[in-house]
């Protein structure tokens, strides 16, 4: 960690890592986090006591992702884990998934709020099906930015043709199943998370390397997810102070929420969805004070010139690039909970701010993740991920997944338990 | 394509007060946890910028041991009325006179009895969620902790069975009697907690700043020894044979006295403090939380039985 004030702030990334403990992912994970100083003594001497206690020599840098007394009970890990760390200009979130097939539901869960995903690939073994399954799952859920890390080069000898032949064959993997459409950002470093070579410090060992290192590369990745400019502003919360003492308070009405995609200034004219009415902007606020411009990501206060009834659930646009509004939907759709999706039942949607009953009108086909051959289904079972239809009792203000992904995703509720049991892409 | 790109703290903040109206927009009696402490008075400036100049959405509540640093005490209720928001307090010492608190010894600390009084008062005002300040960086346990908790009619939190929690689509949805512990700065950092005190210029409890205090070296720990309560009574009496030195230290967390103990600092300024934190090497939690060093899932286990 370095002290921050000289330096520029270059923003916050999230990124995620795929792969198992055997290709020394959470090695690479205790790496950065280790030559980042965000372990601290105390932690470190409490993993090296839990490393001798289980007889390993070496500290065990995988302990530091194991959160919860039954992962650390039977050596794997359940859930996603959140790690932190700073390099005095940027600030990092690591999603730290475990890379099991029946993780999937996981992986998808930590690819939904990442801008990057690094691909682990084992030197020794090369491409394997679940490296398939994991770069199919960064592409269906939209990582922007793909790093492959071909690990462990040092138990090849760092051997730059074997190196050269893995890029090969991933690139041709890719481009044979139609991952990662034009404009996809991926890179592919080689490295060995052991030794820290290609991870914070440039290696030696293979000065035939020229590109980034891995935290270069994180360094360099533009922060944003913004692919649309399209101004897109799911009401959250109605501000309406209706304060008495205060007359210039009493006609407040601050429409509140996160600008998701595009900018809104003072004299924008917007309309509201689903009335359809226009109005320009009379203000952009936050916390009651005026800011010259909203920005992607940035949660503020929008007042109108005319009086409009607008409430949770209704969506600020401009007119130009107004997004659809559907009442039938179709989707790639990630079942997560143990019972499985029935066509018979009416479920809840919650897409932006917005909630509606839905049902499912057909199954079209199921992905087998590891092939991502199409699979005749009619149900789902946790894990799934199936392209379907729902009907929807209220419309959505939606866009294309692919084209924005705060109003391109949605998830599916169980209403019997609350449960969220379903992660929706809209197509 | 759009260019700005939001400054660290800008994007924390953006997304804490974008979760805060999500509980306003979700929840029908959500409350908000003050403690004095500075993770909770980061917790209101997030809450001003999300809904001023509108009043709260919620109550402030605060779980008081009747074991708290009279300075954070003060704090809190001046900050309340400063800010015009309903501050609502229950107290760990009416459980133990209902009798639903049992302390095993009279000195014991009554941290992890929050949790007890904690679920009385969600019973009492029907509270459906509770708004924390707890972040993901402080534990292990924490690390997997969702930002919208779900927790079962006995207020327990299962960690096998949590809600998927994806995009920034949060789920607060509950029946009757179940609540959700919603956690606006979860992914903020000691260091960002401190930035962001930093940034927006906030007040904080003299505690938290260097001082001279008479202490004890306890199991490897500081100990504040003679510490007189908003009451008049004077806790943590030196032990025999203890030797009392007179310290410059402070706290980096602040909680139930018997369980906090502060560090040796310098630091009489927040951008002294912003430095020390930089160069330390020691965590939070580590360093001053007494009750998180019995067992490596001491903190799961209070999560389980409804602890924050």
């Amino acid at each position: 960690m370095n002290t921050p004030e000289h330096l520029p702030d270059t923003g916050l990334l999230r990124f995620m890592t795929c792969g198992s403990v055997d290709d020394g992912k959470s090695t690479l994970i205790g790496r950065l986090l280790y030559d980042t100083k965000a372990i601290l003594v105390d932690t470190l001497s409490a993993i090296e006591k839990t490393s001798r206690k289980r007889g390993m020599e070496a500290v065990d840098l995988s302990l530091l992702t194991d959160g919860l007394q039954a992962e650390r009970e039977q050596g794997i890990t359940i859930d996603v884990a959140y790690r932190y760390f700073s390099t005095g200009t940027r600030k990092y979130i690591i999603a730290d998934a475990p890379g099991h097939e029946q993780y999937t539901r996981n992986m998808v869960t930590a690819a939904s709020t990442a801008n990057l995903a690094i691909i682990l690939i084992d030197a020794r073994r090369g491409v394997l099906t679940q490296t398939r399954r994991h770069s199919y799952l960064a592409h269906l859920v939209n990582i922007p930015h793909i790093v492959v890390a071909v690990n462990k080069m040092d138990l090849i000898d760092h051997d730059p043709a074997r190196f050269d032949a893995i890029v090969a064959e991933y690139k041709g993997f890719v481009e044979k199943m139609g991952l990662f459409g034009e404009g996809r950002d991926i890179r592919f470093i080689p490295m060995s998370a052991l030794n820290g070579d290609n991870i914070v410090e440039r290696s030696e060992a293979m000065d035939w390397y020229q590109g980034p290192t891995l935290l270069e590369l994180l360094e360099r990745v533009p922060a944003g997810h913004g692919r649309t400019e399209a101004f897109r502003f799911p009401v959250q919360f109605v501000c309406r102070p209706q304060d008495s003492a205060n007359p210039e308070l009493h006609d407040y009405r601050g429409f509140q929420g996160r600008i998701e995609s595009g900018t809104v200034r003072a004299g924008d004219l917007l309309t509201a969805l689903p009335n359809g009415r226009e109005s320009r902007v009379k203000a952009v606020q936050i916390g009651g004070v005026a800011v010259a411009e909203g920005v992607p990501e940035q949660s503020v206060t929008i007042l109108l010139e005319d009086e409009i009834d607008i409430s949770r659930g209704d969506m600020l646009v401009k007119a130009a690039e107004a997004p659809r509004q559907q009442k039938e939907i179709e989707a790639m759709l990630c079942w997560l909970s143990e019972t499985p999706l029935s066509p018979a039942r009416t479920y809840l949607i919650r897409h932006t701010t917005r909630t509606t009953k839905a049902k499912l009108t057909g199954v079209a086909f199921k992905v087998d993740v590891n092939s991502q051959a199409h699979v005749d289904a009619t149900q789902l079972g946790m894990n799934d991920i199936a392209r379907v239809g729902f009907k929807l009792a209220q419309p959505v203000f939606a866009d294309a997944y692919a084209e924005n992904r705060a109003t391109g995703a949605f998830i599916v509720i169980d209403e019997s338990n609350n449960n969220t049991v379903g992660a929706g892409m809209l197509l | 394509m759009t260019t700005k790109t939001l400054s660290h703290l800008d994007w924390l903040e953006a997304e804490a007060i974008h979760i805060m109206r999500e509980v306003a927009g979700q929840c029908e009696r959500p409350v908000l946890l003050f403690s004095g402490g500075k993770d909770s008075i980061c917790m209101l400036r997030i809450a001003e910028k999300a809904f001023r100049p509108g009043k709260f959405p919620f109550p402030l509540l605060h779980i008081d041991t009747g074991h708290n640093y009279r300075e954070v005490v003060e704090f809190r209720d001046r900050r309340a009325a400063e800010l015009g928001e309903r501050l609502i307090v229950r107290s760990v010492e009416d459980s133990m006179r209902r009798g639903t608190v049992v302390l095993k010894t009279p000195d014991e600390s009554r941290n992890k009895h929050q949790a007890v009084t904690l679920l009385e008062a969600i019973a009492e005002f029907e509270f459906d969620c509770c708004i924390g300040g707890a972040r993901r960086d402080e534990e292990k346990a924490r690390a997997k902790e969702r930002v919208m908790s779900f927790r079962d009619e006995f207020g327990q939190w299962d960690p096998k069975n949590q809600r998927p929690e994806l995009w920034s689509l949060y789920n607060a949805r509950v029946h009757r009697g179940e609540n959700i512990r919603a956690f606006p700065i979860s992914n903020w950092t000691e260091m960002d907690v401190w930035q962001y005190i930093e940034r927006e210029k906030l007040e904080l409890p003299s505690i938290y700043f260097a001082h001279q205090r008479p202490v004890v070296m306890r199991g490897g720990a500081i100990m504040p020894v003679n510490v007189t309560l908003a009451g008049g009574e004077v806790l943590n009496q030196p032990r025999a044979g203890e030797a009392v030195l007179d310290m410059q230290v402070r706290f980096r967390t602040v909680g139930d006295i018997p369980c906090t103990a502060p560090v040796p600092s310098d630091a009489d300024s927040v951008e002294k403090i912003v430095l020390e934190t930089a160069s330390t090497t020691i965590t939070e939690r580590g360093a001053t939380r007494l009750d998180d060093q019995t067992s490596e899932a001491s903190m799961e286990q209070r999560k389980k039985e409804g602890y924050f």
